[in-house]
């Protein structure tokens, strides 16, 4: 693939030497950046790739192509054949067109963020951008990029949208942004490379990353503080089951532990008067804040999926019990954007 | 960076298969046999290969086929860099280049190769047809390339070859701008391959007759003409090539140093002017008719009035011409050239000589020798063939005492032998007799059949003079041609041009070959120099003509660019959008600017608050353009209604 590294804004491959020196070439480079490639930041809405936005250079094949007919044309001068020059020239005036071709194929394409699905930290969120052709032409192979290395590929026939998913990584909980995007096309002959950035405003909610282990849920308690005033006054006790990290210490089995016996946990069931809080205060602090999220969102993700109803309380918030999906999406929301203070992240510091 | 959507497919494969057949394909005549069964093999593999989705061959097998290949092709033409063998190089690399690729990017690489290929088959041939058929192949060719830049919908051949048709066509504007003005260059930048324009000519400058039993009549052009006024007759036409003086009994040659002072003649009436078109030949031979009254530019003039080029003649050339048919040689010759004009090897053809010696002792002078011999060929049994047996030992003997057939090397051959025999300098001029008039084009067609040899007696009192012994025999063959000189029973499936409407298209097609040649392919230096001026620009250097070549090219490249991305506008927006665009600009002059986020209703109500006086009109659009976008059943007449009101809203 050609590869625009003498023309891409990002300054991430210079060594740290490099980096050190370049200070005024950095401030070049992002002078260059703003006034050349308009890169300014996040846009909402739809993007039309008007003639200002968008680049062409000739692709690595472009060049072969160049090379090639320089040495056709010398062919034919040194052998005089006439014929020899027609070919030439209609070769270079078609490269010429080519990049006419390729320039429309991508101009005055409408660009429109799509809906985009929740997904877990460490997965890759995908984008949707809907590629909308409100002209006569038919458009084609037009590829979508983050990281000028995996592209997906889209053709947009005349008055039609097409739809392409990007792909992007999602390291960390909270709201990720796809960041500069370039969209490319080589089309129709592969000899010029177009291309335009956009920065689509379009966020994706990362929920924190599930814990691996399958802990048991945390034991429902009764309605908090009142619920031991009333009623039998016993929960139910059902059992004994061996302790797991993160076990709440309060139903841990000291007397068995006092007789020298492993620790244990006890259980307790079949209460129709308690319930299922998920709370921050039950994780052990040990886990750090990161690993009690994705506890949680354990907890979340099993219990939904045992068709519970429960709550969530995390530091300052509150989710009272509830069954159901919007109830799992709320309680994920909640833990992807726990003291993240709702900035979104991503690739914006290029 | 191999993605699946760079892997090559079968459709790919079979495009470029086929791309590579057709540009390939001419080159098979020129091939030797076990090339062309190599390359078809590789192909066919490699299409083997796609269609089962098999591995590709090892890398040190195809090597191993290459070196075979180099090595072959040393051996069928002794030498690797030439012009057929680097061509036949090229194929054989191209093949094995398939089998080893793998991706669409070294796929790209073939397709230019393939451009490259192209080239190659214009050095053996700038033809209409082959133009024709190489346009072809580079349209599939661009289809190819077409093909491979497709990433999810997989195109129909008819969209890609559509798309490059397309392309192709609108490339062709440029291309006639850089043809016309790109600033041509005389003769090669460096040297040739020396195979570069081989074999092309019906003459040589040596004649062995009776070496040939049969007289090749081939019907290739060697030159055209075209005369200033009416065309002399068929029996003035002696178009003057190479003269032989030596003869060793068998051979006749030309000398080796031709004798380069240029001699004088006694013009006799007005010179005849004409233009001559040569075809490549590649040997220095320039053609004039007898006698030449200069030399051409770039050329020069023998002492034996054979006009020769200074470099060889490997393209096609265009000189005008003035000859005096009518003349007499006055110079005296000097006296080594006499002796080299007499000499005959000792002891060959010695019945010939005795015939001579005969002859010349019952005629009262050398005139009258000259009207015996020829007589006796006209009287005797001498007849005029293109397929005459062939003579080994002394063939002069051979031929006018047993044979007696033969074309116009034996009798041209035999006449100079009695001549010389007799004490009369003679030498034999080849060249071409008569010429075909094309009355499509007005031209003479002058063609590698029309070869002819006569001789030339040097008289005390007349200096050289032509004598031509074939006329003798065969007046038909001077008069008429070759083809009217042969009998019925020979074939000459073309040159006869039995068939009145054949003929007709033939000469109609030799028309259209004749002005292709002179105006596309002769475009040179001085065809461009001279529409230069034509249009204003004397004295075009390089400097100028690339000036004005870019500028051109910029401007054809500008308008086809605004053709281009006219068509991107969006479709035109629907008259009633484009007429409530207009009532709201309209207002804005008049300080009302509607708000992008505004509604046409809230925007009325804007309006007639800040001009009560047209509260009529504003209110009238607002409420037609209302009903025509958001109501259930807008009917055609309130559209024509809201343009007459818009037009009529002159705020």
């Amino acid at each position: 693939m050609f590869r625009f590294a003498d023309f891409s804004p990002s300054a991430s491959r210079l060594s740290p030497l490099a980096s050190r020196l370049s200070a005024p070439y950095r401030a070049l480079r992002s002078h260059i950046d703003r006034w050349l490639f308009q890169l300014r930041g996040v846009e909402t809405g739809s993007i039309v790739l008007v003639q200002r936005r968008i680049f062409i250079l000739p692709s690595r094949h472009g060049m072969f192509y160049v090379g090639a007919l320089l040495l056709m044309l010398t062919g034919s001068v040194n052998y005089n054949l006439s014929l020899g020059f027609v070919l030439t020239f209609l070769l270079a005036a078609l490269g010429v067109n080519s990049i006419l071709h390729t320039f429309r194929n991508l101009a005055r394409l409408k660009i429109s963020p799509g809906r985009v699905q929740p997904v877990y930290a460490g997965d890759h969120a995908h984008f949707m951008l809907v590629l909308d052709n409100p002209g006569a032409l038919d458009r084609f192979a037009i590829g979508v990029t983050r990281d000028g290395k995996d592209a997906v590929y889209a053709d947009v026939p005349a008055r039609q949208s097409s739809c392409v998913s990007v792909a992007v990584p999602a390291p960390h909980r909270g709201i990720l942004m796809p960041g500069r995007l370039t969209l490319f096309t080589r089309y129709p002959l592969g000899l010029c490379y177009a291309w335009a950035y956009v920065n689509p405003d379009v966020r994706c909610l990362v929920y924190p990353r599930p814990e691996a282990a399958r802990l048991p849920l945390p034991l429902p308690e009764a309605h908090a503080g009142q619920g031991i005033a009333y009623g039998s006054g016993q929960e139910d006790f059902s059992g004994l089951r061996p302790y797991h990290p993160g076990d709440s210490p309060r139903h841990i089995a000291w007397k068995a532990a006092a007789r020298g016996q492993a620790l244990l946990t006890k259980q307790f069931s079949g209460r129709a008067d308690t319930e299922l809080w998920l709370d921050w205060q039950a994780t052990p602090d040990a886990l750090g804040i990161e690993g009690r999220l994705s506890r949680l969102a354990r907890w979340v993700i099993d219990a939904h999926a045992a068709g519970l109803s429960f709550g969530l309380r995390l530091p300052g918030i509150t989710l009272p019990p509830a069954p159901g999906n919007a109830q799992h999406d709320r309680c994920l929301e909640a833990l992807a954007l726990f003291q993240s203070g709702g900035q979104p992240h991503g690739d914006n510091s290029r | 960076m191999a993605t699946t959507v760079d892997r090559l497919h079968p459709r790919h494969i079979g495009w470029l298969l086929l791309a590579l057949v057709m540009v390939t394909a001419p080159h098979v005549e020129r091939v030797p046999w076990w090339l062309t069964l190599l390359a078809i093999t590789l192909l066919a593999w490699r299409l083997y290969i796609s269609l089962y989705g098999l591995q590709l061959p090892r890398k040190w097998l195809l090597f191993l086929i290459a070196a075979g290949a180099m090595g072959g092709i040393y051996i069928s033409y002794g030498r690797i860099l030439g012009r057929d063998s680097g061509v036949t190089l090229l194929v054989i690399m191209l093949a094995l280049k398939l089998l080893e690729m793998a991706t669409l990017r070294d796929a790209m690489i073939l397709i230019f190769i393939c451009y490259f290929l192209v080239i190659t088959n214009f050095l053996y041939s700038q033809s209409i047809p082959t133009a024709l058929y190489m346009l072809c192949a580079v349209w599939i060719i661009t289809a190819t390339m077409v093909g491979f830049q497709f990433r999810t919908l997989q195109p129909g051949y008819k969209r890609q070859l559509r798309s490059a048709g397309m392309m192709l066509l609108q490339s062709t504007p440029l291309m006639l701008a850089l043809f016309v003005l790109f600033p041509r260059v005389q003769g090669p930048i460096w040297g040739m391959p020396q195979d570069a324009f081989a074999g092309m000519t019906g003459l040589s400058d040596e004649m062995s007759p009776g070496s040939v039993s049969k007289l090749i009549l081939s019907d290739a052009i060697a030159f055209r003409v075209s005369f200033e006024s009416q065309p002399p007759p068929g029996n003035r036409l002696y178009w003057r090539g190479p003269v032989l003086w030596d003869y060793d009994g068998y051979t006749w040659t030309a000398p080796r140093v031709p004798y380069l002072v240029q001699r004088n003649y006694q013009a006799l009436g007005n010179p005849v002017e004409y233009t001559v078109t040569v075809e490549p030949h590649s040997r220095r031979w320039l053609f004039a008719l007898d006698l030449p009254a200069r030399a051409p530019p770039r050329g020069h003039m023998t002492n034996d009035f054979q006009l020769l080029s200074q470099t060889p003649v490997i393209n096609r050339i265009r000189y005008d011409m003035a000859s005096h048919l009518s003349y007499r040689d006055n110079a005296e010759p000097a006296g080594y050239q006499l002796k080299r004009a007499l000499a005959l090897p000792p002891g060959s053809n010695p019945r010939s000589a005795e015939l001579a010696r005969k002859m010349r002792k019952a005629a009262p002078d050398e005139r009258a020798y000259v009207t015996a011999v020829l007589g006796m060929f006209r009287s005797q049994n001498f007849y005029y063939t293109t397929t005459p047996p062939p003579l080994r030992e002394d063939p002069v003997d051979e031929f006018l005492f047993s044979t007696r057939a033969g074309f116009c090397e034996h009798y041209a051959s035999a006449f100079a032998v009695l001549m010389r025999a007799a004490g009369i300098p003679a030498r034999i001029v080849t060249g071409y007799q008569g010429g075909e008039l094309n009355t499509v084009g007005n031209y003479l067609i002058v063609r590698q059949a029309d070869a002819h040899a006569w001789t030339e007696v040097w008289l005390k009192d007349d200096g050289w003079i032509r004598v031509d012994p074939t006329a003798a025999v065969s007046p038909a063959r001077v008069e008429a041609g070759v083809a009217a000189a042969v009998p019925r029973t020979e074939t000459l499936p073309l040159l006869r041009g039995e068939y009145a409407w054949l003929r007709q298209a033939r000469m109609t097609w030799d028309s259209v070959a004749n002005s292709w040649n002179q105006v596309v392919l002769g475009y040179t230096q001085d065809r461009q120099r001279q529409l230069m001026r034509r249009v204003g620009i004397d004295d075009a250097t390089w400097q100028s003509l690339v000036t004005v070549m870019f500028v051109t090219a910029g401007a054809v490249t500008l308008v086809l660019a605004a053709l281009m991305l006219h068509k991107l506008r969006a479709a035109r927006p629907d008259p009633v959008t484009a007429a409530y665009a207009r009532f709201c600009e309209r207002l804005a002059r008049r300080g009302v600017a509607r708000h992008p986020s505004e509604g046409p209703d809230a925007f009325r109500k804007r309006a007639i608050t800040a001009h009560p006086e047209l509260a009529q009109p504003i209110g009238s659009i607002s409420e037609l353009y209302i009903r025509l976008r958001y109501g259930a059943a807008a009917h055609p007449a309130d559209t024509v209604q809201l343009l007459r009101e818009v037009e009529a809203f002159r705020a």
